[in-house]
């Protein structure tokens, strides 16, 4: 398949009511179905909130529970139809806990988990606390779907370029990162700077190894703290094709042209360079790795 | 031959922090409405008007949030309170088409004060304070409202509000602006002239004013204060340009107040105690 019509649900739910939020996702399932859709998009924590700190412990699920709860949702409004969900949530494994992404395929009726992907940088420092109450994620993997190679990647994740960076070396041609991001910074230009920070991050990824970037922001205040949304999708290029405004529940779709990645990578051949200079890059007997 | 020499411009430092107003009223009109009718199901704010231009701000926010039948704003003078306080707060209803009451607080507060009569003026201000938020509290029970704070984030950090008084409305709009932005935002807004450029003051006294009771202007703890916030050191603020006096005026009153911006100290006994064990969230 060499186009995917994607939607980006952004997401405002009500602190802590998960099966209320997941009541209203039954409506933005059967809104989203009502058009083409391969692959539907969620923030992270998208049907709880962000900031639970010790309520994390009552919400946390585990996956397959939550990807039941998810495909459920989505076969009771859209009997038959086939579709890609990743979806933000705290997991529950055996008592640890995590801030995971799942990526789940629902097709002729039924549903499997392609991959769950559990937050590797937890922010710990001024307004966030996750590794107060949960645990870091320890792999990196990319993973394989009906759409090609994919990475998940959760918030902070993406903010070191490294981890990007690896997904694409092996082998993710679309990242999908689910995020709750709090704005701040009301001091200078047209939107928060927090914003601006978020879009020049996410283009530059893009940009530099020709993968598509799938942002799913959460929105809504929590305790004060506005979460800005501003979901988007990314092409190959680095250019913004669509994105929602920082405030409130939107859906964002858009159909995207897989070709375009390849075209990407043959104008400006970054990947295919780092392939190459990557093993003497990481032979460097100055770098920490151990 | 000499190549010219580009360098870049060195931020001004000592200037109070800016603010793009038209963005920060949108975002405080959707945090408001998110606060009071998605996060607590109440239409209505009350605000109790001062004549000063952080009430003010508050109420335009309100206005614009909830729409002007939705706010009610509470004079709330006492007998020694400037004539011009209440003329200024009638002012900001009149502009915005708002409720408006007026609840005179003498009779509450002198049926205190009167077994008082050696009280100084702090603790007369801060018996004000107190009564005004009893007024604002019962009101907004009244009116199934909630009431909404006024205090701006330089006299948090400053310490220069009576605690469990001004600070104990649920929701601020403006708490996170030091006075210099809320000053900005006011413009935007369309504030009354006369409130933007009146010399704030407690009203507590008379001739009172803000910046006579701090010892510094607001410009200059706002810049000062966002630097210390920021991590500098008195030292660094000034051989960036600061003054040594100013700056350690500031440094004094926020390293002594720290207490005024949490909540009362409660003797720790167990593996569950409140806030420090038992951690949920304010919306949860």
């Amino acid at each position: 398949m060499n186009v995917v019509n994607v939607a980006i649900v952004q997401t405002k739910p009500r602190k802590g009511k998960y099966r209320e939020n997941l009541r209203d996702l039954r409506d933005v399932f059967a809104q989203a179905g009502a058009d083409p859709v391969d692959l539907i998009v969620l923030p992270e924590a998208a049907l709880t909130g962000y900031f639970l700190e010790g309520a994390v412990y009552e919400l946390a699920l585990d996956s397959d529970a939550f990807a039941g709860d998810l495909s459920a949702a989505w076969l009771e409004t859209n009997p038959g139809k086939d579709v890609d969900i990743v979806c933000g949530f705290y997991e529950n494994c055996d008592g640890t806990y995590y801030n995971s992404a799942v990526y789940l395929e629902v097709a002729n009726g039924n549903a499997s988990v392609k991959h769950v992907h559990r937050k590797m940088f937890l922010p710990t420092y001024g307004v966030f606390d996750e590794e107060r109450f949960l645990s870091r994620g320890r792999h990196l993997e990319t993973f394989e779907t009906r759409f090609g190679r994919m990475a998940m990647l959760i918030c902070e994740d993406c903010w070191h370029a490294i981890v990007p960076t690896i997904a694409a070396v092996k082998g993710a041609r679309i990242l999908i990162v689910p995020s709750a991001a709090p704005g701040r910074g009301i001091e200078d230009g047209g939107e928060l700077t927090s914003i601006t920070r978020w879009r020049g991050i996410l283009e530059s990824i893009a940009a530099e190894h020709g993968v598509y970037l799938l942002y799913a922001g959460l929105a809504g205040f929590e305790g004060g703290k506005g979460m800005t949304g501003s979901s988007r999708i990314v092409d190959p290029h680095g250019r913004t094709i669509v994105e929602a405004p920082p405030l409130g529940a939107h859906i964002i779709r858009a159909p995207i042209d897989l070709a375009e990645i390849d075209l990407a990578r043959a104008t400006l051949p970054l990947l295919g360079d780092l392939h190459a200079v990557l093993p003497d890059l990481l032979a460097d007997e100055e770098l920490p790795l151990r | 031959m000499k190549l010219p020499v580009i360098e870049p411009q060195r931020d001004d430092i000592t200037q109070a922090p800016s603010i793009n107003p038209e963005l920060t009223a949108q975002w405080l009109e959707a945090f408001l409405r998110d606060e009071l009718i998605a996060g607590r199901s109440i239409e209505r704010a009350v605000v109790g008007l001062s004549g000063g231009v952080d009430s003010a701000v508050t109420a335009y926010l309100c206005a614009r949030a909830l729409g002007p039948k939705n706010v009610y704003g509470v004079r709330m003078p006492y007998k020694h309170s400037s004539p011009a306080s209440l003329s200024d707060a009638r002012l900001v209803s009149e502009a915005l088409g708002i409720n408006e009451c007026t609840i005179e607080i003498t009779a509450a507060a002198d049926g205190y004060l009167q077994f008082e009569p050696d009280a100084d003026a702090r603790r007369r201000g801060n018996v004000l304070a107190r009564v005004r938020m009893l007024v604002l509290f019962d009101q907004s029970a009244k009116l199934g409202a909630l009431p909404v704070g006024t205090g701006n984030k330089t006299e948090r950090l400053l310490g220069y509000f009576t605690w469990h008084a001004d600070d104990s409305p649920p929701v601020n709009p403006i708490g996170d602006l030091y006075k210099s932005q809320v000053w900005k935002l006011a413009e935007y807004l369309g504030v009354p002239r006369a409130l933007i450029d009146k010399a704030p003051s407690a009203d507590l006294e008379a001739d009172q004013t803000d910046e006579g009771d701090l010892g510094i202007t607001y410009a200059k703890a706002d810049a000062i204060l966002s630097r210390i916030l920021e991590g500098y050191t008195n030292d660094q603020l000034v051989t960036r340009g600061f003054d040594r006096g100013e700056v350690e005026i500031v440094r004094k009153r926020l390293d002594s107040t720290h207490w005024k911006r949490h909540l009362p100290t409660t003797a720790m006994l167990s593996n569950t105690a409140i806030n420090e064990f038992y951690l949920r969230p304010v919306d949860f």
